[in-house]
Formats: structure tokens, C-alpha cells, sequence
């Protein structure tokens, strides 16, 4: 009895058990097609997805922005028939020299720290890296609710030019920061060596020898760190206002440029002067950013 | 001199903690007046009403769906370009692609949030009706936005493998896309992943582009056609005209989000620490 | 006529963290004279000739025991190493000029040590390339950034950058083996001169290096001086058997 059910088993499972290797196969070079397929077409069309997109964005701006570009939009004063952008360039402008003034030295410095004094793995650099890291991860709205909490309110300055600056430069120490240190990281150590072999002090060195070969990289960061600032928005709305005016002061509101934009887009008003005041920005931005690049690119050519 | 540098050192140090004190003395006495699980899992977000009431899950829920609608999109297209132009782009294209792809990371949000309301939204209001402003506008619009980020630190992630293990699976006949997809990218598998994490760290955070396309209503997720309101979004509607109880409620939205965001880095920073081991 | 004696090194130990590099070196080295370090690779001979300008300070976790006197003077002891360092220059092995013209490479040692007078200046720069016998292929290039030089010609720049404070001491820690033969046989062609006026201390694991230019031949061996003495003596007669199978090629 026993002996017949095997056979059977083995009679009818054999053919059938091939009949399931054979659909297994099959399946797993359908898989093996559709996967290559994928493989090999997915790549190019998400990069001319990504590339399409950056063109049709640039384009649809410049094509509708370039028409309401006059000269009138460029006047001294913004009033609500002619909401000229130049008061929130000029205030762009202000925002972005005085940001730089104060982030920019203390992050180079506290790069120096990092890379030319402190002890390795002291629990200084540890605490200064994970702080740094938390920053650079904080919202920008966050950054502008504290803004407005401890320089518009506690400290009583009001929407302020001053309070603006002092948030942004919070907000870019991290950039500077770390661009900073890569340069300084990268110079090689036997310019240092060399250095200290002929009797140069560690401050000499670092003024005289290492700063200038990290230079280029350096700006590139402060440069990109610009960029940041110029593109800002939500950090600024609550710390230093939206007045379309040029400040007179440093306690005094004013709206950046990418305020201004945000401004006009969101009252529906203006459209047109809207995409004009976005081309403005764009090319802002994007001369910025090709600024930090060629920097960038000169220090890899050596 | 080094005392100089000392010092500089230290303002890192100190703007986190004035941030976090101020964050924290303004928006946790809020919590306690409110009550906790009725300020994060409250449903409900009315603060003009009398009694006002402020439950930010809606808002919660509204970050969270467009969060991972972002990944959704820009996370495979990312890490598919970012293939692309590691591994199979021709060098004159990759001289204009990478310039391209670092374009995109440095144009402002608010140029984001102004295209995405005068294109995305009037495209999906015809194709699918409704306001066009929603989750879906939402969700294209971020995706876009973190894509420079995915795509830079997938980039060099895979750039990074070492060749060996390329030679390796083509020298066991695997062709080219297969080595590439089966081999390299698990391999950059720790690179990815913090470029993954960056970028839902950009998309929660982000408030402008968000708040010109979601359509912000301040009410539980209705669908992924109609409109939602993010964390950020209520923090940056509310915050010009708010007072008392209701002003540190915002407060304390930006505690959360603040908290959010310190768990996903810290979760990333652990997961990373361990995998290197 | 017996030299002066330049360094007098007694018992000198050294530790990077927990692991010794240095057991109690006994050594003197005479003034103006070549006096070369030999040895198979990691067993201390760059270490110690690091311990000779204090260089050894900057890499952390590195502690030294003994005495160390340059010229009777305990240099250990002394506060101000960038003194020392002027006083002992030191040429590495990969040659590193800053990124700067010749001139400024040259003059950067006597403007750290307060040289400000371009005429001084001048004077200095010309003086330490002649003695470097560079003077003639870098005279009308001075303003030319220093990175611009072959290979060889920018080691003779880091021996002239040394010589333009005016050191006591030269030393050199295998010089050329960055360099093809011919600039090879410049830079020896060169320390033949330059013990006229400087005392130098070279390292080298080319023992014909050694034997072509030093008056004094030091063997180490794991970290211990196994043999010192007149290099014609230590090659042709070595009293030590280890001495005797690194120069025989036994091991290397």
C-alpha cells in the first residue's frame, strides 16, 4: 500500500514538480528582465526628470518675470502703486554685510580652535561639534521664533535690522563652521611642519601659512553662506519685519528681497511684479552660488 | 590668543543653549496649561473660540503625510539620478548635470513655494479637481525640493565604494546596471540613508514653499486632494497676531517640532554609530 | 684636533602612549662634522633625530625622559623652543615648500625672527641660496611661486630656507630619498660643504649614503644605539654582530 502511494508520488509528482521549476524559472527571468529594464531606463529618466524640472522652474520664472522687469520696479520708494523691490535689496544688502560681519569671524576662529589648538577628542570639541550639528538642523522658523522671543521681545529691540542680523548669523555659524574647517583641514601638515622647524610660533603659522592656503576655501563658505542668508525667509519675518522701507537704523524694520517676493506673491495682486522681483532673486542667488562654485574649483586645481 | 579661539568656540555652544532655554521657559508653562495630550494628540485647533482650543495633531498629521509624501517622490528619483550621475553619465553631461543639481539645493524657498502655487496647483486643480491646494501639491513640491539633497549625499555615497567591489561582480558576469544596483548602492546603503534623513529633516522643517501650496487648513487630514497644515505653517500664519495662552501655544508647536527633529538626528546619529561597529 | 661636542644625549627615553620607542641612548655628537643615522625601518632613528629640535612636542602622547644638552644646555628644559628650533634647522623627506614666491619661502625664518628690513632681507635670501648652491637657478625667478621647482630643486630650497636663520645644527631626515640620483648627488655634493660651518645630523637608510658622506656612522636597532663610532670603522670592522648583518644585508 504504502509502496504504491510512493510510486504515485513519484509518477505524478515528478512531472508536476518539473512543471513548477519550469514556471519558477520563467518568473525569475521575467523579474530579471523587468529589473534590468528598470535599471538600465529608471537612471536616465529621473535625471531628466530632476534636469527637466530645474529648466521648466528657471524658465517658467524668467519667461513670465523678464516682461514686468522696468525700471520703475527699481524705484527709491515702495509705494502700493509702483511696489518697487529696491528697498528690499538695499535692506538685503545691509542684512547680508552685517550677518557675514559677525558669523564670519566667529566661525573661522572657532574652525582654528578646532583644527590647530584643540586636543583630539577633548570634551570641548566634542560639545562645540554636536552643538554645531544641532544648529545647522534646526528650521528656520524655529530660529525665527526665537529671534523674535529673545532679541525682538526679552531683549526689547522690536522688529529690527539688528535682530534679523543676529538671528541669520546663528543660523550660518554652522556653515562657516564646517567649510572652514574642511579648508583648514585640508592644508597639508608638512606646511605646518615646516613651519614649526624653523622656529615659527603656532599663531605665526596659523596667520601666515595655513590661513592664506585656506583662503579659497574659506570664502567659497562665506560666499555660500550669502546665498543662504539672500534666500531667507522665515527666520526674518517675525525678527525683522516686513516694512517695505529702506532702514534708517539698526533698530529699524526692513524686509529682504525674498520677503518682499513672498509678500507680492501671497496678496495676489501683483503677479507680474512678483515673477519679476523671483528673477531678481534667482539670478541673485544663482550668481552667488556660482561665485562659491568657481572658488570651490579653483582650490581642487591646487 | 588661543583664549580668543576658545571663546569663539563657545558661542556655538551658547546659542544652543539660549535657543533651547527660551524655546523651552516660553513653550513648556504653555503645555502645562493646556495639558499635554490634549495639546499633541488634540484634534482640534480653534484658538479663537471661547474656550480656545489647541490640539496640534492635525498639524502633526499634516507634516507627517507631507513628510512622507516628499520621501515618497524625491527619495527613488534622488537616489536614481544620483546613480545616473555617479555611474552611467557621460562626462560631458555630468558637466552640466552636477552644476544643475547644485542650482536646484541653493534656489530659495520661497521661489520654490511661488513656482509650485502658479504651476503644481493649477495642474492638479484641473486633473483632479478640488482647490489644488493639498497634500498631493504639497508633497510634489517637497519632493522637488529635497531632491538636490538626496541626490548630493547619494552621489558621493556611491562615489565612495571602492572600485574593487565593482570589478568584483562584473568579473562574476553580472553586466553593468546590475553591478551598479546590486552591489554598489547596498554597499553605499549608510551613505543613502543619511542623505534620506537629511532630507526629511529639510521637508519637516521647511515652512514658505509649504504654506503657498498646502492650502493650510487647521484641520485633521481630509484627503490627499484637500488642503493640510503643517507644524511650520502654524507657527508662521499665527504668530504676527497672537497673544497670550495662544502665542505660546505657537511657542510650543515649535518645541515640538524642535524635539521632532532633535529625535530623528539623534535616532540617525545612533543608527550610524551602529552600523559602523 | 678633537670637535667640540655639540649634543651630549645621556640615557635619553622615549614613549608614544604606552609604547617605547627610545631605550636609554647614550651618544655625543661633535660639532661640524656629518654624523649619520643608520638603521632598518622603525627602529628610531627619525624619532630620535626629532628629539634633537623638539619636533617630537607636537605629537601628543609623546614623553621623553633623560638628558639632552645642545652645547651644555639641558634643551628640555628651555621654555622658548622656537629659539631652539632656529638654532637646530631641520630638512624633512618629502620636500614641503610653502606655497608662496622663493623669496618668501626663504625669507619667512628671519621674519619670524624679526628680520624686517628688505635690504637685510635681500642680503639673507641671496647668502642661504648661494649656500644651498641654488643661487644661479633661482636668481631671476625669486618673485616665481616656490611649488614651481622640480622636485630636487625644491629640497636645495628647504635646506636654504633652514640655513637663512642661521642655524648651528642641520638636520636631515632622509633627504633624498624623495629625489632621483642626480639631485641625489647634488644635495651630497652640498653637505660636504655645509659641515664647514654647521654641525648635521642625517638620517639615511642608504648605508652607501653614509658611507659616501658622514664622518660618524650611528646604527640603531629597535629603538637602542647598537653601534657609533668613525664610519669607516663601523662599515669595514663593525663590533657588533647586528651592525654587521643590517650592513651586510643580511636583514633589512
Amino acid at each position: 500500500m504504502r509502496y504504491t502511494l510512493i510510486n504515485l508520488f513519484y509518477k505524478v509528482g515528478s512531472p508536476l514538480r518539473q512543471m513548477v521549476r519550469r514556471t519558477m524559472a520563467f518568473f525569475r527571468r521575467l523579474t530579471r528582465r523587468i529589473e534590468d529594464a528598470v535599471f538600465r531606463f529608471f537612471p536616465w529618466l529621473a535625471a531628466i526628470f530632476t534636469f527637466g524640472a530645474l529648466l521648466f522652474l528657471i524658465g517658467h520664472i524668467l519667461v513670465n518675470g523678464i516682461p514686468y522687469l522696468r525700471p520703475s520696479l527699481f524705484a527709491l520708494k515702495y509705494n502700493t502703486e509702483n511696489v518697487s523691490l529696491l528697498p528690499a535689496l538695499v535692506t538685503t544688502v545691509f542684512m547680508v554685510l552685517l550677518s557675514l560681519l559677525i558669523a564670519a569671524p566667529l566661525g573661522l576662529f572657532t574652525a582654528i580652535y578646532l583644527v590647530e589648538y584643540a586636543k583630539r577628542g577633548s570634551r570641548l570639541v566634542r560639545l562645540v561639534r554636536v552643538t554645531a550639528e544641532t544648529l545647522s538642523g534646526i528650521p528656520s522658523i524655529v530660529y525665527g521664533l526665537f529671534g523674535s522671543l529673545f532679541f525682538v521681545s526679552w531683549l526689547g529691540w522690536g522688529y529690527s535690522l539688528l535682530a534679523g542680523t543676529l538671528t541669520l548669523s546663528i543660523m550660518i555659524l554652522p556653515l562657516i563652521m564646517r567649510t572652514a574647517e574642511e579648508s583648514l583641514k585640508a592644508v597639508p601638515d608638512t606646511y605646518r611642519e615646516g613651519s614649526f622647524g624653523l622656529g615659527a610660533g603656532r599663531l605665526r603659522t596659523v596667520f601666515r601659512i595655513v590661513l592664506p592656503a585656506a583662503a579659497p576655501g574659506i570664502l567659497a563658505g562665506v560666499i555660500l553662506a550669502m546665498g543662504r542668508i539672500v534666500g531667507e525667509t522665515a527666520a526674518l519675518i517675525y525678527t525683522a519685519g516686513s516694512v517695505a522701507q529702506i532702514p534708517n537704523s539698526l533698530l529699524a524694520s526692513g524686509r529682504t528681497l525674498a520677503i518682499h517676493m513672498y509678500a507680492l506673491s501671497s496678496e495676489g495682486l501683483y503677479t507680474g511684479q512678483a515673477y519679476a522681483t523671483a528673477v531678481v532673486l534667482l539670478v541673485l542667488v544663482v550668481g552667488i552660488n556660482a561665485l562659491s562654485a568657481a572658488l570651490a574649483k579653483r582650490i581642487a586645481k591646487g | 590668543m588661543r583664549a580668543v579661539f576658545m571663546v569663539s568656540a563657545l558661542t556655538s555652544i551658547l546659542a544652543v543653549a539660549l535657543i533651547c532655554l527660551f524655546l523651552f521657559a516660553n513653550g513648556i508653562p504653555a503645555i502645562g496649561k493646556i495639558g499635554l495630550p490634549e495639546f499633541i494628540l488634540g484634534r482640534e485647533w480653534s484658538p479663537s473660540d471661547t474656550p480656545p482650543v489647541f490640539g496640534i495633531f492635525p498639524m502633526i498629521l499634516g507634516s507627517i503625510y507631507v513628510t512622507a509624501g516628499a520621501v515618497a517622490i524625491g527619495v527613488p528619483i534622488g537616489i536614481f539620478t544620483a546613480v545616473f550621475m555617479a555611474r552611467i553619465c557621460p562626462r560631458p553631461i555630468y558637466r552640466v548635470l552636477k552644476p544643475a543639481v547644485d542650482l536646484l539645493a541653493g534656489i530659495p524657498s520661497v521661489i520654490y513655494g511661488f513656482f509650485g502655487m502658479v504651476t503644481v496647483v493649477p495642474l492638479v486643480r484641473e486633473l483632479f479637481g478640488g482647490n489644488g491646494k493639498s497634500i498631493l501639491s504639497a508633497s510634489v513640491l517637497l519632493g522637488l525640493m529635497i531632491l538636490p539633497t538626496v541626490i548630493g549625499i547619494t552621489e558621493s555615497a556611491i562615489r565612495a565604494v571602492p572600485e574593487e567591489l565593482y570589478d568584483g561582480a562584473v568579473a562574476l558576469g553580472a553586466n553593468h546596471q546590475r553591478a551598479v544596483f546590486r552591489v554598489l548602492l547596498p554597499a553605499a546603503k549608510s551613505g543613502v540613508l543619511a542623505g534620506v534623513v537629511l532630507g526629511i529633516g529639510r521637508a519637516i522643517g521647511e515652512t514658505m514653499a509649504v504654506i503657498m501650496v498646502a492650502g493650510n487648513q487647521a484641520r485633521m487630514p481630509a484627503g490627499i486632494l484637500k488642503g493640510i497644515r503643517t507644524l511650520t505653517a502654524n507657527i508662521v500664519l499665527e504668530m504676527g497676531y497672537a497673544e497670550g495662552l495662544h502665542r505660546e501655544a505657537l511657542i510650543a508647536t515649535g518645541v515640538v517640532l524642535f524635539v521632532f527633529i532633535l529625535l530623528i538626528n539623534l535616532s540617525f546619529s545612533a543608527l550610524r554609530g551602529r552600523g559602523e561597529k | 684636533m678633537r670637535n667640540m661636542l655639540k649634543f651630549q644625549l645621556e640615557d635619553v627615553q622615549l614613549w608614544y602612549n604606552d609604547f617605547k620607542a627610545l631605550h636609554g641612548v647614550n651618544m655625543d655628537i661633535e660639532e661640524k662634522e656629518i654624523t649619520a643615522f643608520i638603521g632598518p625601518s622603525g627602529c628610531g632613528k627619525s624619532t630620535l633625530l626629532k628629539c634633537l629640535n623638539r619636533m617630537n612636542d607636537l605629537v601628543e602622547g609623546c614623553r621623553i625622559t633623560g638628558k639632552l644638552l645642545l652645547d651644555g644646555e639641558d634643551i628640555n628644559a628651555t621654555q622658548d623652543v622656537n629659539r631652539l628650533r632656529r638654532r637646530v634647522g631641520m630638512v624633512f623627506q618629502k620636500p614641503n615648500p610653502f606655497p608662496m614666491s622663493i623669496y618668501d619661502n626663504i625669507a619667512f625664518g628671519p621674519r619670524t625672527h624679526g628680520v624686517t628690513s628688505r635690504l637685510k632681507l635681500d642680503g639673507i635670501v641671496e647668502k642661504a641660496l648661494r649656500d644651498a648652491a641654488i643661487w644661479e637657478e633661482t636668481k631671476d625667478r625669486l618673485k616665481k611661486s616656490a611649488l614651481s621647482l622640480s622636485g630636487g630643486q625644491q629640497q636645495r630650497l628647504c635646506i636654504a630656507r633652514a640655513l637663512a636663520v642661521e642655524p648651528e645644527v642641520l638636520l636631515m631626515d632622509e633627504p633624498t630619498s624623495a629625489l632621483d640620483p642626480i639631485s641625489t648627488s647634488k644635495i651630497e655634493e652640498l653637505m660636504a660643504d655645509l659641515k664647514k660651518k654647521y654641525t648635521v645630523v642625517i638620517v639615511t637608510h642608504n648605508m652607501q649614503q653614509a658611507t659616501r658622506i658622514s664622518d660618524k656612522t650611528a646604527f640603531f636597532l629597535l629603538g637602542e644605539l647598537i653601534e657609533y663610532g668613525e664610519t669607516e670603522q663601523v662599515f669595514s670592522m663593525p663590533k657588533d654582530q647586528r651592525c654587521e648583518d643590517y650592513i651586510t644585508g643580511r636583514f633589512g
